[in-house]
């Protein structure tokens, strides 16, 4: 029973090497001189060609993508073009915004999304529903960056009660970082949200209609203690599957809120770097964040397994 | 419902933090958060070129021989005084005593052999190298006297001496200046978060004037929108370089001034003057004719920056004002493109950097041109994208962009220059202006060059970029101008 | 016989009854059919050339003449609307159609060979939603420049892997069904089974799919050319007129309000529209209901 779990992880690495070359080769082929914007309009072309040389980019193909993908492999991401500072430790950096930053959203998100998704599977047809749903809908529908914008005139602007933007860095004490991180967290919670609640309420919906809440209930135990005692217990699966996407969608796909609010995080990162193309950075970032989703998936397939032996025969 | 109860959890969120950001109404400030609209790639302004470098750094941390003013004008710095020998090659420069670089050595006659020495070696990485191109010795006398010698005379070589990139460093932090810079300024460098602020703090023992501040924090903003809304709600306290066309929301504010004042950007519709059609004098005139810099204006800098009609800042002595040898005249531009054998207009492309004034300003050129027949394709790129495709390979019909070096006609006689042009005439009173140390002559040159480029119509000259400064009404001492990309802060101090 | 058959013979005229009486599908239908009408009108008129700039009249209000207001340009904010429909219809439903085009047919054949090849392409899969989206749309721009094309190849990469995996769970699905023995041992091979039988009982699936699709396209499309990456000017977009708009939030609110609005009632529109069949066409949520 071996066979499965190292099946599984062969062909997450496998795509995790596909996954490198894609990269690699989408960034040999973007347009523009790291050498040259980084010297300016005013430097010369022997200028260049030394800084160029320098930076290890007149080197052959094959070489700078194997010493790209060893470094990797030993947990250098290389020098930084732009800030001359190790890319593991911007990342570092970043991290420490982007990972609280996508923890409060989804803590967020989660704290609106199951309540809404329990009253409205419990009122399911409802007036209550119908307005819950309704609004689930809007949360989807609407850009979120319009949602922040409009939250920054509110609640910083209007209010004053929290930065419009920026982040103070963790030193300047907890409660400023987590003012500066509210509005981005909301703005990112509202969608992510709306969605949860709607699997939410479908999942509670599926396991109610289930027989053995329908024996629960014929044996007279509580309606609520139904609710909570066994289907939420049981809906709590594909929740937790949709938790672990919008947590990966979170850590990487934030770059626009990040633009808006200028948080340093991993998006805007990667983000400014493409247009300064200091490639490096955008090579070992991109890669480090498809890492982490193959990695995620794998550990989800590996423990579904685990749980459920008949996956074990089908990859 | 859902976002209700987001909002209510929003609200409670920050009661529950609560107020700790007010400050005493008695003392008087002395921290302050400005805004910068890029983060500078590192931190010695000797190794690069961006302005964002400067506008950290300079006169702040590092100070060179001499320093540029408020208004242009050169004043000394660490070098106290200057004597010139009669034939113009020969500086003597006296330095202050007594001055140390933050790092606790001693700044003397020695920092300064080897900043210019560095400056100009042949694997030096100076993204102005030109500004030392002159300098044939640099010597020590004592250690407070250096004597440069000069191949030639030059006119601005004191000028030159006071740019970001002539700045003095020490051979003990040079090499590490990027990453901790370590100069002679009254401020000192305390902290860089990347991609989000740079600190800096009083420094204990400055050789000059003591500033009023203790610390300040230079915060990375690179977007307009975000910029307004940091502005109003007072998280940022002061934004000297402020994107013009985003002021009009700030201007009715009661707690911010607005201060507009004048760059060294000269604005133009640069055109490759090899390609076709746009090698044809009549071409290039008809586009000139065609363009509304009133209208420019009021689109893309927020009604704000001055029309100009040759490449010279109007805040110069030497300024020209050529604005009316090409009014706007939609029928003239027409009769001029029939008279160059195209009629019915032709089609171009316009590649435009990311900066407000060329992606606004693109938009607005582009409809203008369409009214007299020209259809141009709009191209946005990042600087990334513009310097290798537009500037380096001069692969482009028209693109916009502004000039911001001071003093920089000269580039319209450099060879291989992005814009292809050449004009003998040109090149030969750029060569006389700087061998001619003569400010009567100096003038003179200067205006036959912008009324040559003007006649030829080498490029279409759109407007004088402005400085939109914003700051707290209780703040002072913020440049109005720009003669060169910096944010000065030794003056700047809080009042009641 | 065949299950799609049923669809369309004696039982449409409850399908109709039943889809006319699911409120999400009514209203996403309606919101749907006014979008795409809009944008067709542009064509032939709106009130203003939305390519000529008049700079006089720039940010003015909503008024008679401008219901919408004017933007920065002095340019009408209605006709902008009308003609970025137009863009954001093309852009999302030229993605989806990418996607369907290469998703369905590699699901399908998955499905149908079984095997290295489904093995081939669902790690194929798996690689590509590996990827960031919108890090990964960016990426793609950077390399080809911005632009509409490019901002529909992008956004149609992603829709490729949603496609190919609904089709192929639909068309596993149906394999083992009865009247596709039957097909089998008439001696049909499976490419025409696929085509004849398969592809019809999962069309449903994939229409339910391609509206919720179409949907997200709409809003990737809006993201992405509020990072200046979409479709370029002079051609509207609504999100680059939110982009201009940011910068005037208090001096001029109406940019950022009639576009947002938008963008949020043709989303609003496509996904009710998705949900609706889901419902009418699920024989599931049917017992259900």
């Amino acid at each position: 029973m071996i066979a499965y779990p190292a099946r599984r992880i062969a062909i997450a690495i496998v795509t995790l090497v596909l996954a490198s070359i894609v990269v690699f080769t989408m960034l040999e082929i973007v347009p523009g001189d790291p050498a040259r914007i980084m010297l300016g309009m005013n430097a010369s072309a022997e200028q260049v060609a030394q800084l160029r040389h320098q930076m290890g980019l007149d080197a052959p193909l094959l070489l700078r993508y194997l010493h790209w993908t060893g470094g990797l492999l030993k947990l250098d991401f290389g020098q930084s073009y732009t800030y001359s500072v190790p890319v593991i430790d911007l990342v570092a950096e970043r991290m420490a915004v982007s990972l609280p930053l996508a923890l409060i959203a989804l803590a967020l998100s989660t704290i609106i999304a199951i309540p809404v998704g329990l009253y409205s599977a419990s009122r399911r047809g409802g007036t209550g529903d119908t307005i819950a749903m309704g609004t689930a809908q809007l949360g989807v529908a609407v850009p979120n960056f319009w949602f922040a914008l409009l939250l920054i005139y509110l609640f910083a602007v209007w209010l004053h009660w929290v930065p419009a933007g920026g982040f103070p860095g963790w030193d300047a004490g907890i409660g400023l970082a987590l003012k500066s991180l509210a509005l981005p967290a909301l703005a990112l919670a509202l969608p992510q949200a709306a969605i949860l609640a709607r699997v939410a309420r479908s999942a509670l919906i599926e396991v109610l209609s289930e027989d053995y809440i329908r024996t629960a209930r014929a044996k007279g135990i509580p309606r609520r203690a139904v609710l909570w005692r066994h289907a939420l217990r049981n809906a709590m699966i594909p929740v937790l599957t949709i938790m672990g996407l919008q947590f990966a969608f979170l850590l990487a796909g934030t770059i626009i809120i990040e633009n808006v609010f200028y948080l340093p995080g991993l998006g805007r990162l990667v983000f400014q770097a493409i247009n300064q193309r200091d490639l490096i950075v955008v090579k070992s970032v991109v890669m480090l964040l498809v890492a982490i989703v193959i990695v995620v998936n794998l550990l989800v397939d590996l423990s579904y397994a685990l749980v459920d032996p008949r996956l074990r025969g089908r990859p | 419902m859902g976002l209700l109860k987001a909002l209510l959890a929003a609200g409670a969120l920050a009661l529950a933090i609560g107020v700790s950001g007010t400050t005493s109404a008695f003392a008087v400030r002395t921290d302050l958060v400005l805004g910068v609209t890029l983060e500078p790639p590192h931190l010695d302004p000797t190794a690069g070129a961006a302005a964002a470098i400067d506008e950290v750094l300079y006169a702040n941390v590092f100070e060179g021989l001499t320093r540029i003013g408020p208004d242009g004008e050169v004043l000394p710095d660490l070098a106290e005084s200057w004597t010139i020998s009669d034939d113009g090659k020969v500086y003597i420069f006296k330095l202050h005593s007594g001055v140390k670089f933050h790092d606790g050595t001693d700044f003397d006659a020695s920092d300064v052999k080897f900043s210019l020495d560095r400056a100009r070696a042949t694997n030096s990485v100076n993204a102005q190298k030109q500004l030392f191109a002159a300098i044939d010795t640099v010597e020590i006398v004592d250690p407070a006297t250096v004597k440069i010698t000069l191949k030639h005379p030059q006119g601005a070589f004191l000028y030159n001496m006071g740019w970001g990139d002539a700045v003095m460093v020490a051979p003990e932090s040079a090499a590490t200046n990027k990453q901790r810079p370590i100069g002679t300024g009254p401020f000192k460098f305390q902290n860089w978060a990347k991609g989000s602020s740079i600190t800096l703090v009083k420094s204990d023992h400055y050789w000059g004037d003591p500033v009023f501040l203790d610390k300040v924090q230079f915060r990375i903003i690179p977007d307009p929108a975000a910029a307004v809304p940091a502005m109003l709600s007072g998280d940022v306290q002061a934004f000297p370089f402020f994107p013009p066309d985003a002021v009009s929301q700030l201007q009715d504010d009661p707690n911010l001034q607005v201060e507009v004042g004048s760059t060294e950007g000269e604005t133009i519709l640069a055109m490759n003057n090899k390609k076709k059609p746009l090698d044809d004098l009549k071409v290039r005139q008809a586009i000139s004719y065609a363009l509304d810099r009133q209208a420019i204006i009021e689109g893309a800098s927020g009604g704000l920056g001055v029309p100009i009609g040759s490449h010279m800042s109007p805040s110069s002595k030497a300024y020209l004002d050529l604005t009316g040898e090409y009014p706007h005249d939609v029928a003239k531009a027409k009769e001029l493109l029939k008279e160059a054998g195209m009629p019915d207009g032709f089609k171009a492309t316009l590649k435009l950097p990311p900066p407000d004034y060329a992606r606004l300003g693109g938009e607005i050129v582009a409809s203008q041109l369409r009214d007299v027949g020209i259809d141009l394709e709009i191209i946005p790129m990042e600087w990334a994208q513009w310097l290798d495709q537009v500037f380096t390979k001069k692969d482009y019909d028209l693109t916009i962009v502004s000039h911001t070096e001071p003093n920089d006609i000269d580039i319209y006689s450099r060879r291989d220059y992005y814009f292809n042009y050449q004009n003998p005439e040109f090149n030969k009173g750029i060569n006389e202006l700087n061998l001619t140390a003569d400010e009567t002559r100096r003038d003179e040159l200067l205006e036959k060059a912008q009324k040559i480029l003007a006649d030829d119509a080498v490029v279409g000259f759109l407007f004088e970029l402005p400085k939109v400064g914003v700051w707290n009404k209780h703040l002072q001492g913020f440049w109005k101008n720009a003669p060169i990309q910096a944010n000065d802060l030794t003056k700047v101090k809080w009042t009641d | 016989m065949t299950l799609h058959a049923s669809l369309l013979g004696d039982r449409s005229a409850s399908l109709l009854r039943r889809a006319l009486s699911n409120r999400s599908f009514v209203i996403g239908l309606v919101i749907a059919v006014a979008v795409a009408a809009v944008a067709l009108i542009s064509y032939v008129w709106t009130p203003y050339d939305v390519t000529r700039l008049v700079i006089a009249d720039r940010t003015r209000p909503p008024s008679l003449a401008h219901w919408f207001g004017t933007d920065h340009f002095g340019r009408d904010i209605l006709s902008m609307i009308m003609v970025g429909a137009r863009n954001s219809i093309a852009v999302a439903l030229v993605a989806v159609g990418i996607g369907m085009g290469i998703g369905v047919p590699l699901g399908c054949l998955a499905a149908a060979r079984g095997g290295m090849l489904d093995e081939a392409v669902m790690r194929l899969n798996d690689l590509v939603f590996a990827f960031p989206a919108l890090l990964s749309a960016i990426m793609i721009t950077a390399v080809f420049g911005p632009g509409a094309l490019n901002a529909i190849i992008a956004i149609g990469i992603f829709n490729i892997p949603v496609f190919a995996r609904v089709a192929r769970a639909g068309a596993l699905s149906i394999w083992p069904r009865e009247f596709i023995l039957a097909a089998r041992t008439a001696g049909k091979g499976k490419i025409l089974i696929t085509i004849e039988h398969i592809l019809p009982n999962i069309a449903t699936l994939l229409l339910v799919q391609g509206s919720i699709q179409f949907a997200l396209g709409i809003l990737a499309e809006a993201g992405l050319s509020y990072v200046g990456l979409g479709a370029q000017p002079p051609m509207p977009s609504w999100g680059r007129m939110l982009f201009d708009a940011q910068t005037r939030m208090t001096v001029a609110p109406w940019m950022a309000m009639f576009p947002g609005m938008a963008i949020a009632i043709t989303v609003l529109g496509f996904n009710l529209l998705g949900d609706g069949l889901a419902d009418i066409l699920d024989p599931r949520s049917r017992r259900r209901q």
